[in-house]
């Protein structure tokens, strides 16, 4: 399956101490699942979600959320941290069924 | 240089300025029917929801976009071109040629004596050109690829009229089929269909502004699309959008692609004229 | 059924008989918030109707699953307010996607800071929507999110502090329904 698609949007410098801001979006349906039968009054459909989204900062971890099904598709989640020194914000989504979708964006920091 | 020089120079400037826009202004006649009290649904979104279209951070559509630039530069499936060649092969950066195309679809096609939507013309380079199989509607690859194209065109007018008949009586139409699509796509917007028995034309003509539930009617403009719609939790082709509203009126749907989708689709953009490309839009 | 004045010669429109799942029938929210003006105003949709279609007027009692969800985060402790804003609107035009911002006033300091941000929603199938977990090196303790909403309900969200205290505060959002429900 080819990668999911992502949208972070956040400065790429600021300055050092000041709170940055990031807006990321990843494409998924959020598959909520139910357990009661579907239309043809068979069959349930499996819950299908990204249950969990980390972000690390110059490898130290400053933000993770849990979703459950009650998050919205296509699901949009804003943050912030303060910059320190300069380094890589890395964005991890990861899915029910295993499946992770990273991303990475540098942020450098002046003093 | 001088005061007095100043204002000479200035005044000759304003003089070639208007010289210019009043010849484009004679070269450019919109067209008869422009119909400039179109409301798209924009207008008529919740303060939030028309903040999340307006926000390249918040639009989920452009999830879709971003797929679209993947695709683009992708080489072609196994089985196309033996050289694989991506769209960017033959078509350079879809920034610099491919703004202003989907603003002028859907297109009559001579050679082939039907009518082009943007979703045809990407297949007819998947199909003859990339020599693969075609995107079928609603495919992850062809709402990617709509959504990248249209995209090129937002902010831009519609002005699928170069084609199309541009007086409502059809005098000095360029040709007999292209007439003949406008007129059937007009006879389907103004006739009456399903339990309802309602036309398209009597809400998204007669209605505008008037709510239906929690909804207001907006004119069915269709530069929004394909849009990210809510009630899909997703992104859709306006073919789509058009089997949703025949299931509102309880009527018997067309098919994605079919003959008389195109002629509505022909329909709704050439009386969309003016109105600009909002791709990709958020919709309820 | 009354016959489609549609021409269906066409080759490329096949006749298909309506599926029953595919006629949205008024469903049991609508029946006891609307009563009859609902039903008939799903059948007759060119009704001068200038109001918001208000699926209920009094906010209905929160679900058992979220009594559980919420006695299981609060475990007795005592819940403040006044530190935490949530920032939803009042009014929703669809369920599946409600936008919210949710800020609690806090140094983000080591030794006082917020730990973690849950929303819960007291009438959809599951109450926990979400959980964020947040550090000093957050700077300000906000975020944002879009969620969906079952139904018109109050949406609650709790801070648990780095001192083990909690902070709440709740919203209550009128979930609008749109003109057609479109399940293709």
């Amino acid at each position: 399956m080819a990668p999911r698609a992502t949208r972070i949007v956040m400065p790429a410098t600021a300055k050092s101490g000041e709170i940055v801001r990031v807006r990321c979006l990843i494409q998924h349906p959020m598959v909520a699942g139910s357990t009661g039968p579907t239309g043809d009054g068979t069959s349930t459909t499996a819950r299908n979600i990204i249950h969990t989204l980390t972000v690390s900062y110059a490898g130290a971890d400053v933000f993770r959320a849990d979703y459950q099904p009650g998050i919205a598709a296509n699901p949009y989640t804003a943050f912030a941290f303060r910059a320190g020194a300069s380094g890589d914000v890395v964005f991890t989504w990861s899915e029910d069924n295993g499946a992770v979708t990273t991303a990475t964006r540098r942020l450098n920091v002046t003093p | 240089m001088g005061l007095a020089a100043n204002s000479a120079a200035a005044a000759c400037i304003a003089v070639a300025i208007a010289a210019v826009f009043a010849v484009e202004t004679l070269a450019t006649e919109p067209p008869s029917h422009l119909n400039r009290s179109l409301k798209s649904a924009t207008q008529f979104l919740s303060p939030e929801l028309a903040a999340e279209q307006a926000d390249d951070a918040r639009n989920r559509g452009l999830l879709w976009v971003e797929q679209g630039a993947t695709l683009w530069h992708a080489p072609a499936d196994p089985g196309g071109t033996p050289d694989g060649a991506s769209c960017r092969t033959c078509h350079q950066e879809a920034e610099a040629t491919m703004r202003g195309v989907a603003a002028r679809m859907p297109v009559f096609d001579v050679s082939r004596g039907r009518v082009l939507n943007l979703e045809g013309r990407i297949n007819v380079c998947r199909t003859e050109k990339q020599r693969n199989d075609a995107w079928a509607y609603e495919s992850p690859q062809l709402l990617a690829m709509t959504a990248y194209l249209s995209f090129q065109s937002r902010g831009m007018p519609k002005s699928a009229t170069r084609d199309w008949p541009d007086t409502a009586s059809g005098s000095g139409a360029p040709s007999g089929p292209a007439q003949n699509i406008l007129d059937r796509g007009r006879t389907l917007w103004n006739e009456r269909q399903g339990q309802f028995n309602l036309s398209c034309a009597q809400c998204h003509d007669d209605n505008v502004g008037r709510k239906l539930r929690g909804d207001t009617i907006s004119s069915a403009v269709p530069t929004g699309y394909p849009a990210y719609r809510l009630e899909w939790d997703g992104l859709g082709s306006l073919h789509r959008r058009l089997r949703a509203c025949q299931l509102g009126v309880r009527a018997v749907q067309f098919e994605h692609g079919s003959e008389e989708y195109l002629a509505l689709e022909v329909y709704l953009a050439w009386r969309a004229t003016g109105q600009l490309i909002e791709a990709p839009a958020i919709r309820r | 059924m009354v016959r489609s004045m549609i021409d269906h010669s066409s080759a490329t429109n096949r006749a298909q008989p309506i599926r029953r799942d595919m006629v949205a029938r008024p469903s049991r929210r609508d029946m006891v918030a609307g009563g009859i003006a609902a039903c008939a105003y799903a059948v007759s949709p060119l009704v001068g109707w200038t109001q918001i279609a208000v699926a209920q007027t009094v906010p209905a009692k929160p679900l058992a699953q979220f009594e559980t969800a919420w006695a299981e985060l609060v475990q007795g402790r005592p819940l403040a307010t006044g530190r935490l804003t949530l920032d939803i609107p009042r009014l929703a035009e669809s369920g599946n996607s409600v936008s919210l911002k949710v800020a609690v006033a806090s140094p983000m300091t080591a030794a006082d800071h917020v730990q973690r941000i849950h929303l819960l929603s007291e009438r959809n199938p599951i109450a926990t929507i979400g959980r964020f977990h947040l550090t000093p090196s957050s700077g300000v303790a906000e975020v944002e999110t879009s969620i969906r909403l079952a139904t018109t309900q109050n949406v609650r969200a709790i801070a648990e502090m780095s001192d083990g205290t909690l902070q709440t505060a709740s919203a209550e959002v009128v979930v609008l329904l749109g003109a057609c429900l479109d399940p293709g």
